[in-house]
C-alpha cells in the first residue's frame, strides 16, 4: 500500500481507464457461454413447460396434444393433489427442521470447536457425496428394514410396539430426507459462523452476558445468513423430491414428485405434468420471496 | 452494500427485456403448434427390403431371453447363423416397456430407422405400437414353422387376432410368490389382502395390467372383457386395501429385495423372477385360486427395418420344435411352442415336466390377458391407478 502511494499516479489513469473500459467489453462476452446455457437448458425449456401446460387435456400421446390455453388444467390440477402438495411442503418443513436442529450444533462445532480436525470433519460432511444418492437411499432400507438392528432394537425398549414398523412410514421417508440433504444445511451454517468474528463473542462476555444470552443475542443473529441459505437449499429440494417416499415409503408417503413423475412417464398426461410442475414452482418461489423478506438478510452466505 | 435501491437500471432493464423478448419469441414459436399425433397411417413409412443382398438381422431383446451367444455349439442364436447364413446383431437393451417405447417412439413417430430390425415386447405394448402403425405386416408364408406349432392358446390375441404384426418370444405368468419359511402357503388374491397377519407385509406390481387384473378377477369380472364401472369399482376396492394398510407398497422388480430381507412374506409376482432371480426353494410361486395373468412378449419388426424377410427366417427357426426347447431348457419360460416338450428331454431331463415351461391345458383355462384398451382408457386407467398408488 505504502509503495503505491509512492509511484506517481496521475500518467497512468487515463489509460487504466480504458482498459477498464475494455476489460468490461470482454467480460461481456465471457458472460455469453452462460447465458446461452441458461437460455437453452432452462428458459427455453421452463417456457416450453408453461405452454404445455396449457394443452388440451383430452389429447394424448398418440394423437398429440392441441394448444388450446387450456387454463382450467391449473384448477384440476390443484384439485385432484391438494393433499400431495399439503403433505410434501409438510414433510419438507419437518425435514428442514430437524435438518437445522441437528446441524448447527454440528457447524458450530466444526466452526469454533474442532481445531486441527476442522478439515477432517468438513470433509466427513462432505464425504457422503463420493457415492450416489440412490445408493445411499437404498441403504436406509437396509437399515430401517422390519428385521434390521434399528427397528428390533427400538422395539426392545418398547417405543415400538412388536408388530411396528419403521420402513414404509413417515418416519422412513422424513429421515431419508434429513439425511439426503444434511450436508446442504450443515455447510451454509458452517461458512457463516466461521465468519463470525470472535471479539464480539468475548466481548459479550466481558459485559458480563451469560453464555446462552450470549449465544441468543451475537452468535445467533451473525449466522442468521447462514440458517435463511441452509433452509433455502434443504426445503426447495426436499418438497420437491421423489425418490425417497418412493423407496422409503409406500402409496400414503408419494409427494408431488411421485405423482408428477407418474403423469410425465406412465400416463404421458403431458398437461397435468407440466400445471403440477408449474404449480410447484411458484409456489416454492413465492413461500422463498415471503421467507426472505422475513428474514430480513441482505446476504445469502 | 446496496448501491441502487430505487428502481431498475437502465442496463437491467435492457436485459430483462432481451430475455423476456426470448421468452416471449420461442413461447410465439411454440404456442401454435401443440404436439402432432403420433399415428402412422397404412402404407405411410414403408420400406424397400434388403434382406436378398443384406444378410443380417438386428435383434433387440430383454437381458436373460436367449442361451448365451458366446457358448459355441450350444447357442440356438448361432445354430441359426450356421444354417442361414445370416448375421445377428443381437443386443439385450430392453429393460421395461415404457422405458424401451420411449427410447425408439421420437424415431418412429417420425418415420426414421430405429436401427433395429426385430424388437421384442409385451402383449399391451405391441398392440399399443400396431396401433399407432410402427410395425411391419409380416409374411406367414415365410414362416410355416409358425403358423404349425404356434399352441392354440396364442394364435389369436384380441389386438392381433391373425398374429399379422407379431410373433410370440416367450410367456410368463403374474401370481403369488410367499415366502415358506415366514408365513402359511397363501393361495388366493383374496387372502393376500385381507389376512390380517399379512397387513403391511404383501407388496403389489406398479404394473397397471398385472394388478388391475387381478382386481377385477376378485369382483368377479372378466379382466378380458369389462366396463369403465367394473374397472372404477375394482379401483375402489384396491384403494381400500391400500387405504387399511395391507398393501405395503408398490414395486417394481425390486420386491425381489423387500423379499429377500424379508420385510414382505407374500407379493403379486412374475413366475420367472422366483427361480431365476430368487432361486426357488423356500420362495413359492403359485396360480391364485382366481386365475392369473398370462402375458407373451412378442417379436415385432418396426417400420423401416430393412431385413424383414431375415427376421421371418428367424421367427421360423425358433418355431422348430427343438430350436425352442433348446431355448426353453435355459430361460425356463413358458414356451409358444408345440411339441417342444418332447424334444426338451435332450437338454435338460428336469424341464420336461416343469409348471414353467409347459402349462397344460386346465391350467391355462385359468390364464387370463388384459383386455385391450384403446388409447384414450389406457391412458384414463393409468390415471385412476396413478392416484391410487399416489395415496
Amino acid at each position: 500500500m505504502t509503495e503505491a502511494v509512492t509511484t506517481p499516479p496521475a500518467p497512468p489513469a487515463p489509460v487504466v481507464d480504458g482498459e477498464n473500459a475494455r476489460r468490461r467489453g470482454w467480460g461481456w462476452l465471457l458472460l455469453i457461454p452462460g447465458m446461452l446455457w441458461l437460455a437453452i437448458f432452462f428458459l427455453f425449456p421452463t417456457v416450453q413447460l408453461f405452454f404445455t401446460s396449457l394443452y388440451d387435456p383430452s389429447g394424448s400421446f398418440e394423437r398429440g396434444y392441441a394448444m388450446t390455453w387450456h387454463v382450467a388444467n391449473y384448477a384440476d390440477a390443484i384439485i385432484d393433489t391438494s393433499n400431495l402438495f399439503l403433505r410434501s411442503f409438510m414433510y419438507a418443513a419437518i425435514t428442514t427442521f430437524v435438518c437445522l436442529l441437528l446441524a448447527y450444533p454440528l457447524a458450530y462445532a466444526i466452526a469454533f470447536k474442532s481445531g486441527r480436525w476442522k478439515n477432517v470433519m468438513l470433509v466427513l460432511v462432505i464425504a457422503p457425496f463420493f457415492t450416489s444418492f440412490l445408493l445411499r437411499t437404498l441403504s436406509w432400507r437396509a437399515i430401517l428394514s422390519d428385521r434390521g438392528p434399528v427397528t428390533s432394537f427400538l422395539q426392545t425398549i418398547a417405543i415400538l410396539p412388536d408388530d411396528g414398523r419403521l420402513l414404509a412410514t413417515p418416519v422412513a421417508v422424513i429421515a431419508g430426507l434429513v439425511y439426503n440433504f444434511l450436508p446442504f444445511m450443515t455447510l451454509p451454517l458452517y461458512a457463516s459462523l466461521d465468519k463470525v468474528d470472535h471479539r464480539l463473542i468475548e466481548a459479550a462476555g466481558d459485559l458480563y452476558s451469560s453464555p446462552f444470552t450470549g449465544f441468543r443475542t451475537v452468535t445467533f443473529p451473525l449466522s442468521l445468513p447462514g440458517v435463511v441459505s441452509g433452509t433455502l437449499l434443504t426445503f426447495i429440494p426436499a418438497s420437491g423430491d421423489y425418490i425417497n417416499a418412493e423407496l422409503l415409503g409406500t402409496p400414503k408417503q408419494y409427494m408431488i414428485g411421485n405423482r408428477i413423475q407418474a403423469a410425465f412417464l406412465t400416463e404421458r398426461n403431458y398437461p397435468l405434468a407440466a400445471s403440477l410442475s408449474i404449480i410447484l414452482m411458484v409456489v416454492v418461489v413465492l413461500m422463498v420471496i415471503v421467507y426472505v423478506r422475513r428474514a430480513g438478510t441482505e446476504e445469502l452466505v | 452494500m446496496r448501491t441502487s435501491t430505487t428502481g431498475v437500471s437502465r442496463r437491467g432493464f435492457l436485459q430483462g427485456m432481451s430475455l423476456s423478448a426470448l421468452a416471449v419469441g420461442s413461447g410465439a414459436a411454440l404456442a401454435g403448434c401443440g404436439t402432432s399425433g403420433a399415428k402412422i397411417g397404412a402404407g405411410g413409412c414403408d420400406e424397400a427390403d434388403q434382406s436378398v443382398t443384406e444378410k443380417q438381422i438386428s435383434f433387440s431383446n430383454w437381458i436373460g431371453y436367449v442361451d448365451p451367444v458366446k457358448a459355441k455349439d450350444t447357442s440356438t442364436l448361432e445354430k441359426f447363423e450356421q444354417q442361414t447364413g445370416i448375421t445377428v446383431d443381437y443386443d439385450a437393451d430392453i429393460n421395461d416397456n415404457e422405458s424401451f417405447f420411449a427410447k425408439v417412439s421420437p424415431q418412429l413417430r417420425s418415420c426414421k430407422p430405429t436401427g433395429r430390425d426385430v424388437f421384442v415386447l409385451t402383449d399391451w405394448m405391441a398392440a399399443r405400437m400396431i396401433d399407432l402403425g410402427w410395425l411391419q405386416e409380416l409374411d406367414h408364408s415365410n414362416m410355416p414353422n409358425v403358423d404349425a406349432n404356434l399352441i392354440d392358446f396364442l394364435k389369436s390375441p384380441a389386438w392381433d387376432p391373425e398374429r399379422k404384426y407379431s410373433v410370440p418370444w416367450q410367456s410368463g405368468m403374474t401370481g403369488i410368490c410367499y415366502n415358506a419359511e415366514l408365513t402359511d402357503p397363501v393361495t388366493s388374491f383374496k387372502e393376500l389382502l385381507t389376512r390380517p397377519d399379512l397387513k403391511g407385509k404383501i407388496e403389489l406390481l406398479t404394473e397397471m395390467r398385472d394388478t388391475m387384473l387381478f382386481m377385477l378377477l376378485m369382483q368377479d369380472s372378466n379382466p378380458e372383457d369389462f366396463t369403465d364401472e367394473e374397472f372404477a369399482s375394482a379401483i375402489d376396492l384396491l384403494q381400500g386395501y391400500v387405504d387399511n394398510g395391507q398393501v405395503r407398497r408398490f414395486a417394481g422388480n425390486d420386491y425381489v429385495d423387500d423379499m429377500k430381507s424379508g420385510d414382505i412374506v407374500a407379493c403379486e409376482a412374475w413366475s420367472g423372477d422366483v427361480i431365476n432371480l430368487l432361486g426357488g426353494g423356500k420362495y413359492k410361486w403359485i396360480p391364485p385360486d382366481e386365475g392369473f395373468a398370462l402375458w407373451t412378449d412378442n417379436m415385432l419388426v418396426p417400420n423401416k427395418a430393412e431385413h424383414k424377410s431375415n427376421v421371418e427366417e428367424l421367427m421360423n427357426f425358433y418355431y422348430d420344435p427343438v430350436n425352442a426347447a433348446k431355448l426353453a431348457a435355459w430361460n425356463y419360460y413358458f414356451c409358444p411352442v408345440q411339441g417342444a416338450q418332447e424334444e426338451i428331454g435332450q437338454f435338460d431331463k428336469s424341464a420336461v415336466n416343469s409348471e414353467f415351461i409347459f402349462l397344460d391345458d386346465k391350467t391355462l383355462e385359468t390364464g387370463y390377458m388384459f383386455m385391450a384398451l384403446p388409447e384414450e382408457d389406457a391412458q384414463d386407467y393409468q390415471r385412476q391407478f396413478n392416484e391410487v398408488m399416489g395415496g
